[in-house]
């Protein structure tokens, strides 16, 4: 740095916001980086819906049509891991750097720096795991790409595993860092800069949930990140951690991962429990129902995550009082879960109701991740988890809870905050036709899952038994129509990013509540470089 | 800087960023400690089937005459093993209590030396804890010379113990050659 800098630096300069590609680049601003978050996510929403399609299609007859086995292996695995820490993880993240500053009054995030680096790190991230991918396609001699499931089980990641395993180590690695970083941001700005007055139990339930979520991750992300060195050091290094003929053991494997696992699919959650907590209010014109038993199940939902890891592999042969234990508590969750289920329902029992985009979603959002609980509960019964184990009803329950859940919350979201973020009112035609497409298609695509997967149709393979072919055809069309939905968002959000569209108020929708509506639409570059009044 | 003045916003921030650092380290190396935990509870309660690694030094109690338990022994071929692996016993019935030798057999077709190593495994896992071995070629590694046909013997008795609803179990044996891996190990010894 040069002096001159530095100088510049010590002046507080903050009126000339930096432009071009530097300002991307170079960025502490919160809401810059916020906004590359959440660009980004949408990118590989669409990366990963992409290889979604190549599975549909293969998938829509029996038989083998499009892609070799080997290769639908590659995109079932990859498709699974750029939606799970590439889409949903960064777009809550996105929600994280721009609403949370916002929403607890506080200039920006704690740690800008790291901030900035924790977004860099995640394009090259998934630049190397497609850079395999893209390899697998179109490269010399096709060498495989992870072909072994997102769960990537040992062996078939360690001792079975193709040479791009080791890329895909260091993807996740580089995933892993930035997810701490990130966590530890949002934990840092939690605790320190809220506004005066601000208590914690005044917190929007979104920064409560994303509070957390934070610490979740900094929980789990690590034992991932010990998982892919055991992996690493096994595949190189002459160490057995799951290696039987070493005295190693497999099945360790799916401890680790499911330990990391499970908390795992609730961080993709409980943002968006905080989501729809913020929503449902606005919209239903009466305060969030139970606030203080919504921070307390949220909390209980985070801590019961890290004892029901097991209940992922409840066929690998536990002896009968661990399978009990298992399954006993994975259905008390549904205990804190109902709480939440039935404090949005209460919050609009005789609320003046009102139907905008971010509203529809979200009640999308309360029935459709009930459906993907309800199916969860029942995995977790363990005799009858036996049947599900491995087919594709396991595939509609974490389709429902994940897609019509956490992207479906991501995508109210997106239409609430818009106006902030832009300036602009996105597109009400466009908004009506993207939800009702996708709440149609995404039925048509995941619920004849359910019936394929009681039926005994597995998961991961490339062909399926006659039988299963018109449910497929069907599920391969609502895909289709899912994905192309999908465009239409695109084009809300580039209309709303190029300013075009109605100019939004600091305010617009009537009955929402919160600091962040107290600044203007869009909101400045800085705000709250004096700390609001909190009544 | 005294206690009594509170902290500056960026003072707060470092110190909450070095907890939380911490923890994430102290989470990696959680990880890594789950490894000995996981064994440590599968040897207390055969989790997964695994059974005892060391022989069993004690002989049993008494013999349990009124009931018996049918043992089943499968084998299964590891990597890099072409020869055959068998049991000469394919079921037995004991008496919990009553000491049993079976005979394993394993051929090396190959014209070099093959060390391999067995690993047990018993299905239900509950069993595992109720077989003691006091003899067996899984304890060590088992050097098979070029064409040989070696005898493996394998002693035990089970636990008169056992719970009256195990009538029966399987144990398996996975044979592994591990000639690279054990020749690996000596190589970087001898490097040091």
């Amino acid at each position: 740095m040069s002096t001159a800098a530095a100088t510049h630096d010590d002046h507080h300069d903050h009126h000339h916001a930096p432009t071009g590609l530097k300002r991307w680049l170079f960025s502490t601003n919160h809401k810059d980086i916020g906004t590359l978050y959440l660009w980004f996510s949408f990118a590989m929403f669409l990366v990963g819906g992409f290889m979604a399609m190549v599975i549909r299609a293969e998938l829509l007859e029996p038989g083998m049509q499009f892609v070799d086995p080997e290769f639908f292996n590659q995109m079932t695995t990859v498709h699974g891991l750029v939606m799970v820490f590439g889409a949903v993880m960064p777009a809550t993240v996105g929600l994280a750097n721009w609403m949370i500053p916002l929403m607890i009054g506080a200039p920006d995030m704690a740690l800008p720096r790291m901030n900035n680096w924790s977004f860099w790190i995640l394009p090259f991230a998934f630049g190397i795991l497609i850079f395999a991918v893209l390899m697998s396609a179109f490269g010399a001699g096709n060498p495989s790409a992870p072909n072994f499931g997102w769960t990537f089980y040992a062996p078939l990641s360690t001792k079975y595993g193709p040479a791009s395993t080791d890329l895909f180590i260091l993807s996740v690695h580089m995933m892993g860092i930035s997810s701490i970083m990130g966590a530890i941001n949002v934990v840092v700005t939690v605790f320190n800069m809220r506004a005066p007055g601000m208590t914690l139990m005044k917190m929007p339930l979104f920064v409560w949930t994303w509070l957390i979520t934070a610490f979740l991750l900094i929980a789990v992300i690590p034992v991932l990140a010990g998982a892919v060195t055991m992996m690493l050091t096994d595949r190189h290094f002459g160490t057995s951690f799951f290696d039987a003929a070493g005295g190693g053991d497999p099945v360790l494997f799916q401890h680790v991962f499911w330990f990391f696992g499970h908390p795992e699919v609730y961080i993709m959650i409980l943002p968006s429990f905080g989501i729809v907590s913020a929503i449902i209010p606005a919209f239903a014109r009466k305060p969030l129902f139970g606030y203080a038993s919504m921070v307390y199940a949220t909390a209980s939902i985070a801590l019961l995550s890290f004892v029901v890891w097991a209940h992922h592999m409840f066929t690998v042969g536990m002896p009968l009082a661990g399978t009990l234990f298992f399954m006993y508590m994975t259905m008390l969750i549904s205990v804190p879960t109902g709480v939440k289920v039935f404090n949005w329902v209460a919050t609009m029992w005789r609320g003046s109701l009102t139907f905008e985009l971010p509203m529809k979603w979200a009640i999308a959002f309360v029935i459709l991740f009930t459906c993907g609980g309800l199916s969860g509960l029942m995995l977790a019964i363990t005799p009858v988890d036996f049947q599900y184990h491995d087919t594709y009803f396991v595939v509609a329950h974490f389709h429902y809870v994940l897609v019509t859940g956490a992207i479906f919350s991501i995508f109210a979201a997106a239409y609430y905050w818009l106006p902030k973020w832009s300036g602009v009112m996105p597109s009400k035609l466009l908004g009506e036709l993207h939800f009702w497409n996708s709440l149609i298609s995404a039925n048509l695509l995941f619920f004849p899952m359910h019936f394929v997967g009681l039926a005994g149709m597995p998961r991961r393979y490339a062909d399926y038994a006659l039988q299963f072919a018109d449910y497929n055809f069907w599920i391969s069309i609502g895909g289709f129509w899912f994905g192309l939905s999908q465009v239409i968002f695109l084009i809300v959000a580039i209309r709303c990013a190029m300013k075009k569209g109605e100019p939004a108020p600091a305010k617009p929708w009537e009955g929402a509540e919160g600091l962040e509506w107290e600044v203007p639409s869009p909101a400045p570059f800085h705000t709250f470089d004096t700390p609001p009044v909190i009544k | 800087m005294s206690d009594n003045q509170p902290l500056s916003v960026e003072e707060r921030n470092k110190r909450t960023l070095k907890k939380l650092v911490i923890w994430a380290v102290a989470m990696f190396g959680f990880a890594f400690l789950m490894v000995p935990f996981y064994n440590v509870i599968c040897d207390i309660t055969g989790l997964n089937g695994k059974t005892s690694s060391t022989a069993a030094t004690q002989a049993p109690e008494k013999v349990v005459a009124d009931r018996t338990v049918t043992v089943e022994f499968i084998t299964q071929r590891g990597d890099g093993i072409s020869g055959e692996f068998t049991s000469e016993t394919k079921r037995v019935k004991v008496h919990p209590g009553e000491i049993t030798l079976v005979h394993f057999y394993a051929t090396n077709p190959t014209g070099s030396d093959m060390v391999t190593q067995s690993i047990p495994s018993v299905t239900p896992g509950e069993a595992a804890r109720y077989l003691h071995k006091t003899q067996c070629f899984c304890f060590d590694q088992q050097t098979l010379a070029a064409g040989e046909r070696k005898d493996m013997p394998m002693i035990f008795y089970l636990d008169p113990e056992i719970p009256r609803h195990i009538n029966q179990f399987t144990l398996s044996y996975t044979i592994f050659d591990v000639t690279e891996r054990v020749a690996g190990k000596n190589n970087s010894v001898a490097v040091n």
